[in-house]
This record gives structure tokens, C-alpha cells and sequence, in this order.
């Protein structure tokens, strides 16, 4: 193009700069950023911050609406909700971010080997990726989490495998569009093998697109690991966790506490939406062709 | 004297960056009398194509006009608004993009393509606009012009292509057309058909093209008068006998040196550049040594049944310099993967130095002994280095798989070593490929390819993506490297001029198959077979001597 800038000097701005830049042109990613940051901390600083014991009871003090004591009122047991919710945070945030971790990294490797090589093993695997998508996947999640026990690891590892089919394609679709190009039939000139032309070049290539994928799968492994805790599959009572929190509060709300549901209901739709709104801005701040 | 229909003064066009404002065209001026023929030249980066934009009201968003005058016809098109620029777009002016088959839609009959342009601007029924359709399309040489009317853009071949753009620029009989890099990535005996009609077909019909180029061979061919642009300003126009014989500007003069004719040589490319070492004289092949390479009767045949490559044999020494020349599907480039064992053959044989390689499937050759000692240097140069990979790990990594370099200290003095040895500066080495110039990108992917010390060195198209003073220094470093090292090239271009200065021998290609062979000096002056003689006659070239004359 004869129309390229003529004064960009080349350097390397810091990614830190580079993502103050990205986020300064696009508000929604920095409001979604800035809710994520603070879920991470509250889940981190949980014990510092809830006010009262999550599961210490207090019959004499239950159902209480909203107040100066107890900002977001109290539960059937007198429980604190505000300290319940923050210390849910931490809980849900952990369950997602691992079984998020867990179905990316073998996705990834899966669906990449499967992009690179072709042949029979993306077959085999192609289909298998089919099979496991005609089923319903949370009928499936609930399947494996009744099967293997109500804990939390079973929850992470039900959540991870219902996530794992869109990584596999996502990922070979991305390997295959630049299986071709010139730097992977360089990378084979220059003596790398099959393995580490598939983990060492085309992965870091493809991954600000995996992540993408990555930022709207939390909001959906949330909702999926509250969605277990509600049907009861899931975490187990008294345990503070947003899904119980719910389930719980459901059965108060025709009598007109809507506070038990309200706020951890609240505290979903939000962590939800700051995960989905965060995507597109987090490829932005990966990519490093868009930090000239 | 009459006023020129197109006048343009002083332009000034800036772009809204996220580094603040960047000036593309910093007061161009330049003028095309009616019927009259302007090359605009210059490398990438000049702001041609911006002029053109300009003139077009077609400039992106973040572009505009600072300052200066753009006048069609007398009258002030500067600022014009949508509504004044859509009349006379397509009815007075019009342009011919780069890529025909980008500027098509790729799901509508290219008869009816030009009938849309036909319609836009004329009260026509649409029998009407398809008969003058198909009446354009015979104009522009299309055999069987009502059949062809009704393919889609990917049923036709780029040439084609081209020629439908041509057609739907001419449709409405503009004034003036512009035509921006119309033959760029088309091959020469092609460029040379579509070069002919559409400079017959303006002069035919009285009308002014502007004719934008980084091919100064072309301009020189082509047109009346040329301006040579560089940095967003014009270094100097005049006619091109003149502008090419006797350049004034030291800028043109470096241009026109360093663009290859038919009699230019390596070093006369860049006249400032250190004199190239000279050349050791080839070792004689001592009695029963193998030759480097020897392809025997190779093909490569695909699934669906194309023949890329048929039944070729060729054989190369030590430090000989081999040219495969070819156009487009010709087989060239698969050869050069066969030869490096990327890809595997369905037949034949590969040997080098004595074995035979070609029994080792490619998806293992990289644990083959013989992978450092053949190596390729690749087209693009950009497309070719990985885009998470700065300079330095680009040229360690064969360092490490294939040399075994493991240690910091080693592997650094190695890859500086490779990049001194190209002529890349050290501290460009902690830079990505998006951060370098073109220029840079080759030396990287030059210096990557020998820093494992390879025999054979195959260049597929080393320069088909840079500018020709880039192309220039870049030919200048590659038979530098050849003569200190004594490296073997396998030279695969589309770019006789090219290949003539570089290589001793030469193969032409065919669609995969092997046309004529011979000295380069012979071939240049007495092709043998007709298809050379046609290549050699297509490509553009100015003669200063001829010109002056």
C-alpha cells in the first residue's frame, strides 16, 4: 500500500500502553474490565471484606430486608447475604476459571494437533466432538456430576468437558487457515518437527483468538456451575455459592423477601456480562500486529 | 493552450493516526491534458495511490485533504459532496484497482456487473445495458463475449478479470481513467496483453488515463509523461525519454539504475554500494564426486488430478547458480518445495550429493542430515517469519534445531554473526516482522536460511514482493553471499531481467514441464523455443539509448 504512514516509527510500546490505548477507544471493554478486576479481587480479599461469618446462623435475626447492619438484609437462617455473596464470588470464580483452564489447554492441544495433521485422526476426533455436541450439554454436565459425586472437582470437570467441543474446533479451524502459510513451511525448513511446529508456532499464534472464546466461556461455566448448585448437583448447603443462594431464596420469594434472590441473582447477570463484554477487547490488547 | 482536464495543485493530504497526524501527500502537483497518458511512479510509501484517492473523492475517513487544488475539466473537485462525486465517478472519471477480483463481486455475472455501472448513469433498459455489456467485453477482447457474460469472477482467469474491470471503467466513455497498478501480480505475457488493449482502447477513444505504477518499465512503455513520487512530493516529471535517459534528481537517477533491463548487471543496480568481492572461480569437480542435485524425471501429481510438475530432470554443482523461470502455474515454486523436501513427489527422484533424498517422506525430512544443508529463502518475506517471533528467534531457531546451538552466549554470536552477515543491523533484532521494512523482512529471512551454513540455497521469488531499490540491494547482498560462501542457488522467479543477472544457466517453464535449457546469455539473445522468445519480448523495459534516439 502506498498510503502506509510515513512517520510511524517503528518501537515497542509496552503492552501496558498498548492496552490503555485500546481500552481509551472502547468503553464498554474498560467498564467490563474494571467489573472483572473487581470479582477477582473481592474473591481474593473474601475474608477480609465480608462483614459477618457466611455461615454463622442467627435464627432471632432472620429474613431481614436490607439495612444499615446487614446491607443486602439476611437469608431464612439469618445469615448475612452480603458476606454469602462475597464469599460465593470466590467459589464460582474458581470453579469457572479452572474448568475454563482446564477444556482450553486440552482443547486447544487437541484441536490444533487435529488442524495441523488432518487425516484420520481429525476424523476420529471430529466425530467425537460431534457425538458429545448432540447431547444436551447441561443434561450431560448433570449426567457426570451425579454419576462421579456432588464435589467440587466433579462440577470443575463437568463444566470443562461440556466447554471442550468448541475448543477443539475453534482451535482447528485456526490451525488450519495457517497450516499453509509461509512461516510454518519455514519453521519445517528450519528443522522443526510436527509437535513442535503445532506447540511452539501455531498455538502462541492462535491463542488472542482463543481468548476471545475464553472470556465468553467463563460467563457460560458460571452460569453452568450455578445452574448445577440450584438443581442440587452442585455444591452442597451450607456452603456459600450463588446457584444455592438462589435455589434457597426461590422458595421466599412469594411471600415478598425478594432480597434472598435478588442480589445473588444480581451478582450472576453482572459477572456474566463483564466476562462477554470483555472479549472482544481482550483480542485488541493480545494481538501484537495491532501494538505498532 | 488549453487547460488540462486534469489539474491537480499543491495537494496536501493528511491521515488521523493513533501517532497524531501523518502527511501522505505533502503539495503534489501534476497535470493530464485530454487524451493524454501520465505514469505516476514511485515505491511503496510514495502516496501515489493516495493521489488517486484523492482525485477519486475515495480517501478513507481518516484522510483529507489539507491544502491544494484538485480541478477536472476546469472545474473545482476538491471538496466536492457525495452527490457531485457519484455523477461523475463512473460517467467522467473512473479507475481500474489493483486486484480484479477483489473490486468484483464474487456472486454476480460480470455481464451484469457492467450493466449495473451501465444503468447507474444512463437511462437504459436492461436489454439494452446487457447488449452494450457484451458489446464492452468483445471490445476488450474477450472471446465469445455473450457466453462469458454470464461467468462469475472465479470462472475467469486474472487477465480476464482485468479485462472486465477494463470494460466497466470504460463503460460510460469517462474522460479520464485511473489505473492503479492494473497489471501488478498478473504474469508478463498477460500484463503485456491487457498493458496493449487498454492503452489501444483509450487512444482509440480520445480519453486520458493516469497510469500508476511501481514499474518503471512499464511507465516508460506506456506513457506520454511520468512523475516520480517519493515521500508524498514529486521529485520530477518529464517525458519518459528524457526522465529515464537523463534523470536529473539523484532520487530518479537511483531508480533508474536500479531497475533491471535487459543488459543491466548486479553491481550497476546500485552504483553507491561497496564493490562485490570477486568471484572464486569454481573448483573443478574432482573425477567422480557427485553433483550437488540431481532431479530425475520428478512430477508431482495432485488427488484431484492437476499436474504440477512433469516428468522434469535437471542437475546442478556445487556453487553453480541455476535459474527456473516460469509463469504462473508453471510449476516453479512446487518444484522448489519438491527440491527442498517440504512436500513430497509422486515420482521421480531427488539427490543430493550422492543420496538420495527424496525416499525420506517430508514430514520427517526435518530429522534428515541433509536438512541444514538445503535450505529456501521464501517469497514474502513478511508472510514467511513467524508473526510472534522477533528477528533474533527467527534466526536461532534453525540455529537450535539444526546446528544444535543451545548455549546464550553461542547462539547470540551466531545470529549476530548471520545478521552481519546479511547486513541487518544488531539492533534490529529484538523487532517483530510488523515492525520491519520489507527490506528487512528479506534479510531476515535471508540470514535465517544460511546461518546453518546450507549447500543449495533455493530462493523462491526472493524479491517478487519489494520495491526495486530494495529488489536491488537485495539481489547486490544475495551474489555477495554467493561468492564469499560458494553457495549453490536454485533461483525460481517469474523475472527474466532477474534471473539473466544472478544465474549462469536457466530453465524455462511451462505448465510443469521443462521448456528450454541453457546458458542465460544464449537464451537472452536467441531463445530457442517460441514461449522464451514470448516471455523475453513481454517484459517491459525502457532503452535509454532507444529512447534518446
Amino acid at each position: 500500500m502506498s498510503a502506509a504512514p510515513l512517520a510511524a516509527s517503528p518501537g515497542r510500546p509496552s503492552i501496558l500502553r498498548h492496552a490503555a490505548w485500546v481500552l481509551r477507544g472502547n468503553p464498554v471493554t474498560a467498564a467490563a474490565l474494571a467489573g472483572t478486576a473487581l470479582l477477582v479481587l473481592v474473591a481474593l480479599l473474601a475474608p477480609w471484606l465480608a462483614p459477618y461469618d457466611p455461615v454463622a446462623t442467627n435464627v432471632a435475626n432472620a429474613m431481614r430486608p436490607p439495612s444499615a447492619a446487614h446491607w443486602f438484609g439476611t437469608d431464612q437462617l439469618g445469615r448475612d447475604i452480603l458476606s454469602r455473596l462475597i464469599h460465593g464470588t470466590r467459589l464460582d470464580l474458581a470453579i469457572a476459571a479452572s474448568a475454563v483452564s482446564l477444556s482450553f489447554v486440552v482443547g486447544a492441544v487437541i484441536g490444533a494437533f487435529c488442524g495441523y495433521h488432518g487425516g484420520r485422526l481429525d476424523h476420529a476426533v471430529g466425530r467425537f466432538v460431534d457425538v458429545l455436541m448432540a447431547f444436551p450439554l447441561f443434561v450431560l454436565a448433570m449426567a457426570m456430576v451425579a454419576a462421579l459425586g456432588n464435589q467440587v472437582q466433579n462440577i470443575v470437570f463437568a463444566t470443562a468437558v461440556i466447554n471442550l467441543p468448541f475448543y477443539i474446533r475453534f482451535a482447528r479451524t485456526e490451525v488450519a487457515v495457517r497450516r499453509q502459510a509461509g512461516w510454518v513451511e519455514a519453521a519445517r525448513a528450519s528443522g522443526n518437527g510436527g509437535s513442535r511446529i503445532v506447540l511452539g508456532f501455531l498455538l502462541p499464534n492462535i491463542l488472542p483468538n482463543v481468548a476471545v472464546q475464553i472470556s465468553l466461556n467463563l460467563g457460560w461455566a458460571i452460569l453452568n456451575a450455578a445452574g448445577l448448585s440450584f438443581l442440587g448437583l452442585g455444591v452442597t448447603a451450607p456452603t456459600p455459592e450463588w446457584g444455592i443462594m438462589v435455589a434457597e431464596g426461590a422458595r421466599f420469594i412469594t411471600a415478598g423477601n425478594w432480597w434472598l434472590v435478588a442480589f445473588p441473582g444480581l451478582a450472576l447477570m453482572l459477572a456474566v456480562l463483564c466476562f462477554n463484554l470483555l472479549g472482544d477487547g481482550l483480542r485488541d490488547i493480545l494481538d501484537p500486529r495491532m501494538r505498532t | 493552450m488549453t487547460a488540462p482536464l486534469l489539474d491537480v495543485e499543491d495537494l496536501h493530504v493528511a491521515f488521523a493516526t493513533r501517532r497524531g497526524t501523518v502527511e501522505a501527500l505533502r503539495g503534489v502537483s501534476f497535470a493530464v491534458p485530454a487524451g493524454g497518458v501520465l505514469g505516476i511512479v514511485g515505491e511503496s510509501g510514495s502516496g501515489k495511490s493516495v493521489a488517486s484517492l484523492a482525485v477519486m473523492g475515495l480517501l478513507d475517513r481518516a484522510g483529507a485533504v489539507t491544502a491544494g487544488r484538485i480541478r477536472f475539466d476546469g472545474q473545482d473537485i476538491t471538496r466536492a459532496g457525495g452527490r457531485e462525486l457519484r455523477r461523475l465517478r463512473g460517467a467522467a472519471l473512473s479507475m481500474i484497482f489493483q486486484n480484479p477480483r477483489a473490486a468484483l463481486n464474487p456472486i454476480r455475472a460480470v455481464g451484469a456487473q457492467i450493466a449495473d455501472v451501465l444503468r447507474a448513469h444512463r437511462p437504459l433498459s436492461s436489454a439494452e445495458a446487457k447488449a452494450r455489456a457484451v458489446a464492452l467485453l468483445e471490445a476488450v477482447r474477450i472471446r465469445d463475449a455473450a457466453r462469458r457474460a454470464a461467468a462469475l469472477p472465479h470462472e475467469l482467469s486474472g487477465g480476464m478479470c482485468q479485462r472486465v474491470m477494463i470494460a466497466m471503467a470504460m463503460a460510460c466513455e469517462p474522460r479520464l481513467i485511473i489505473a492503479d497498478e492494473p497489471t501488478t501480480g498478473l504474469d508478463v505475457t498477460t500484463q503485456k496483453a491487457v498493458m496493449d488493449l487498454l492503452s489501444g482502447l483509450v487512444r482509440e477513444r480520445g480519453m486520458a488515463l493516469v497510469l500508476i505504477t511501481h514499474d518503471l518499465g512499464l511507465a516508460a512503455q506506456y506513457c506520454d509523461a511520468v512523475t516520480v513520487m517519493e515521500a508524498g512530493r514529486v521529485v520530477e516529471s518529464a517525458p519518459p525519454a528524457r526522465l529515464f535517459g537523463a534523470p536529473r534528481e539523484a532520487y530518479t537517477r537511483r531508480l533508474v539504475a536500479a531497475c533491471p533491463t535487459p543488459t543491466s548487471t548486479i553491481a550497476g543496480l546500485t552504483p553507491d554500494a561497496p564493490p562485490l568481492p570477486p568471484a572464486a572461480p569454481a573448483p573443478p569437480l574432482p573425477p567422480g564426486a557427485p553433483l550437488l542435485l540431481e532431479v530425475q524425471n520428478l512430477s508431482k501429481r495432485y488427488p484431484d488430478g492437476t499436474v504440477a510438475v512433469d516428468d522434469v530432470s535437471f542437475a546442478m554443482r556445487p556453487g553453480e547458480s541455476l535459474g527456473l523461470v516460469g509463469e504462473s502455474g508453471s510449476g516453479k515454486s512446487t518444484i522448489s518445495r519438491l527440491v527442498t523436501r517440504l512436500i513430497d513427489p509422486t515420482g521421480g527422484e531427488v539427490i543430493f550429493e550422492g543420496e538420495t533424498i527424496g525416499a525420506v517422506p517430508a514430514r520427517d525430512f526435518h530429522r534428515a542430515p541433509q536438512r541444514s544443508r538445503v535450505q529456501i529463502v521464501f517469497q514474502d518475506a513478511g508472510e514467511s517469519l513467524n508473526p510472534r517471533f522477533s528477528a533474533f528467534d527467527s534466526i536461532a531457531d534453525p540455529l537450535r534445531r539444526l546446528a544444535g546451538v543451545r548455549d546464550r552466549t553461542s547462539l547470540h554470536q551466531a545470529v549476530e554473526e548471520a545478521a552481519d552477515g546479511v547486513g541487518l543491523p544488531r539492533a534490529l533484532l529484538d523487532r517483530y516482522p510488523h515492525q520491519l521494512s520489507g527490506g528487512q523482512r528479506a534479510r531476515v529471512g535471508i540470514a535465517r536460511a544460511i546461518s546453518v551454513r546450507p549447500r543449495l540455497l533455493v530462493l523462491d521469488e526472493p524479491t517478487a514482493a519489494l520495491d526495486v531499490s530494495v529488489q536491488a540491494v537485495v539481489l547486490q547482498l544475495l551474489e555477495r553471499l554467493r561468492r564469499e560462501k560458494g553457495l549453490a542457488y536454485l533461483f525460481v522467479s517469474h523475472d527474466l531481467n532477474v534471473v539473466r543477472m544472478l544465474c549462469d544457466r536457466l530453465i524455462v517453464l511451462r505448465q510443469g514441464r521443462i521448456v528450454e535449457e541453457g546458458e542465460s546469455d544464449r537464451i537472452f539473445r536467441a531463445p530457442a523455443a517460441e514461449y522464451t522468445a514470448q516471455l523475453i519480448a513481454a517484459i517491459p523495459h525502457f532503452r535509454p539509448e532507444h529512447a534518446l534516439a
